[in-house]
């Protein structure tokens, strides 16, 4: 075990490429050279259209997928495998149906910690069951949920085993609008509260603006690249309720939009001068102007 | 509706039974003549020759009130013994669900686990599936020659052909289910840090278990189908071996009960494992 050099960050990706065989014999390059950090509870968004291979560099950081060049590193240790340091909350909640929702957070606890008691398994388990809201329901099995129900039951049980790092793939793509405000919300409380490392993947450019501290805009695939880091400007005690209603709130939203509606497609036949894979820019669009490109580009 | 559809289904049910047990009392009693008396015009010579059926259109084959009464009587006594050829029907069922169950439970043992090697290993799965599907559409009947030849024992035999015909339904869906565990579930054993037995008995065991129930029902009803086949050929004990006994007999009426006997027992065999099966299936 190293300890982490000095201003090292907490995760890191560093010039990861994945490719796959295409029909042919010949390969497809979903993303190389891929470089991004974060540091210990950044809340960091993914956005980019399907192809980018969004969910490869997710699964890259769960250890359930391998780059086939660079590496990822996670305080300090490169990430070979699944590890419990890890929790990741699937897009499609991945419960176990015939488990009940206690069963299905016990699972992971006892996962966790194997010289713990039933009892102790139990009580864990039930203090993140009810964290998530879901206390009275702890003995109902995943098909007698809701869909933003069984998606708090894998936020439960995700949360439930304490890892230094959370993934989340598109946690509440699946949801209705308004259930998903409300999980939105208490994500946001429970990342807050427990100084929580996140990556999230998200297509919603309002659920990125209102949750993560630090946006990363990937280009289309094959061969995507990360275009810039948008470094959310927006206080850190913003609320849902008049989160629009922030000067800088649009000028982020626009600088998102434009990015997956237009530059996401361009961005790579030009790229702009200076460039850097190590180093993409990071962006903090404000209401009265838009940091350049290839300022300041450590700046977090 | 006042009644529900089940209560409905049961009066419909049981109307059939009525009807079907009305028609075969009606054309196995006959038109009421007797022995004595012949009808009008019949040749004695030709009453003779014709019996029961020629005078009083009486046939051979047994009426339900006569199957009822004979019926009674081997259930009041299912368990006596009077010798190699004269046994309760009890003993005999007794003695084929012995070999059954025997068979089975063998075959439990080998295509539970060989299932899980072929879903979980793609390499095993290519390199036996020539095996299995050579020896899946055997008859197990045919085995009956190589097993008497090799094993020499008649009843160990009889065994074997119910192991051989139950292992194949039993093999494929366990290693069917075993292939097709969802990904993310495995996912999340991975990210927990699951160790492969722990994941196989938490994850695999459960998620396949419906699939595996099923393979487990289809081979219950084969094996039960072949034994009386089996037991026909092998002779001496057994449900089997009892129906081709009472036809040597010419006793139709007993035969007729084995058959019901043969039905109920399969149905009662399929309804424990359609139990188990609910007992495990999980809704999504």
């Amino acid at each position: 075990m190293t300890t982490p050099a000095p201003g090292a960050r907490y995760v890191s990706i560093e010039g990861i490429n994945r490719r796959y065989a295409a029909p042919g014999g010949r390969t497809t390059t979903v993303f190389s050279d891929l470089w991004f950090s974060m540091n210990k509870g950044d809340f960091a968004c993914i956005i980019g259209h399907s192809g980018c291979g969004k969910t490869t560099v997710l699964n890259i950081l769960a250890g359930l997928d391998k780059p086939d060049g660079g590496a990822a590193i996670m305080d300090g240790r490169a990430i070979e495998g699944p590890s419990l340091d890890r929790a990741v909350i699937f897009q499609s909640h991945a419960l176990l149906p015939w488990r009940t929702v206690l069963g299905n957070v016990s699972y992971a606890v006892s996962s966790r910690h194997r010289d713990w008691s039933r009892e102790k398994v139990r009580a864990h388990a039930l203090r993140f069951i009810e964290l998530v809201g879901l206390k009275g329901a702890e003995h109902k099995r995943p098909s007698e949920l809701s869909g933003g129900m069984k998606q708090r039951v894998g936020i439960a049980r995700a949360l439930s085993i304490e890892p230094k790092m959370m993934l989340m793939d598109e946690p509440f793509s699946a949801l209705d609008a308004l259930t998903r405000g409300t999980l939105q919300d208490e994500v946001r409380r429970i990342c807050l509260e427990t100084g929580q490392t996140v990556f999230m993947i998200t297509h919603d450019v309002d659920e990125a603006i209102y949750l993560a501290d630090r946006i990363v805009l990937m280009t289309n695939g094959p061969e995507a690249v990360v275009a810039e880091i948008v470094d959310n400007p927006l206080p850190r005690d913003r609320r849902r309720l008049d989160i629009h209603k922030q000067p800088d709130f649009y000028a982020v939203r626009n600088h998102l939009i434009d990015f997956l509606v237009e530059r996401s497609k361009t961005f790579k036949s030009a790229l702009p001068r200076g460039y850097d894979h190590r180093h993409p820019p990071v962006i903090r669009p404000t209401a009265d102007r838009i940091s350049p490109p290839g300022g300041d580009a450590r700046a977090a | 509706m006042a009644f529900g559809l089940s209560f409905r289904a049961g009066v419909v049910s049981l109307l059939l039974l009525a009807a079907l047990l009305l028609v075969w009392q009606g054309a196995t009693s006959g038109f009421g003549g007797s022995s004595s008396s012949l009808p009008a015009g019949m040749d004695p010579e030709y009453a003779k020759l014709m019996g029961l059926t020629a005078t009083s259109g009486k046939s051979a084959v047994p009426s339900p009130v006569e199957i009822g009464a004979q019926l009674v009587t081997l259930l009041s006594d299912p368990f006596y013994d009077k010798g190699p050829n004269d046994k309760g029907l009890g003993i005999q069922l007794g003695y084929s669900l012995g070999r059954v169950l025997l068979g089975y439970a063998f075959a439990v043992l080998l295509a539970i686990p060989l299932g899980f090697l072929i879903g979980m290993s793609p390499l095993m799965s290519r390199a036996l599936d020539p095996f299995i599907q050579v020896l899946k559409p055997i008859s197990p009947l045919a085995w009956m020659p190589l097993a008497l030849y090799t094993i020499k024992d008649s009843n160990t035999s009889a065994i074997f052909v119910i192991f051989i015909c139950s292992v194949w339904p039993m093999l494929i869906n366990t290693a069917f289910g075993v292939a097709g565990v969802r990904k993310e579930w495995l996912n999340v054993a991975r990210t927990l840090e699951v160790g492969p037995l722990k994941r196989a008995f938490t994850i695999i065991l459960p998620a396949a278990a419906p699939t595996i129930l099923t393979g487990m029902r289809i081979s219950i009803g084969i094996a039960w189908l072949v034994i009386v086949a089996a037991e026909m050929l092998v002779g001496g004990t057994g449900i089997g071996y009892f129906v081709w006994n009472e036809w040597n007999n010419l006793s139709i009426t007993n035969v007729i009960i084995a058959i019901l006997v043969i039905g109920v027992t399969g149905m009662a065999l399929d309804q424990i494992l359609a139990a188990v099966a609910r007992l495990v299936t999980f809704p999504e």
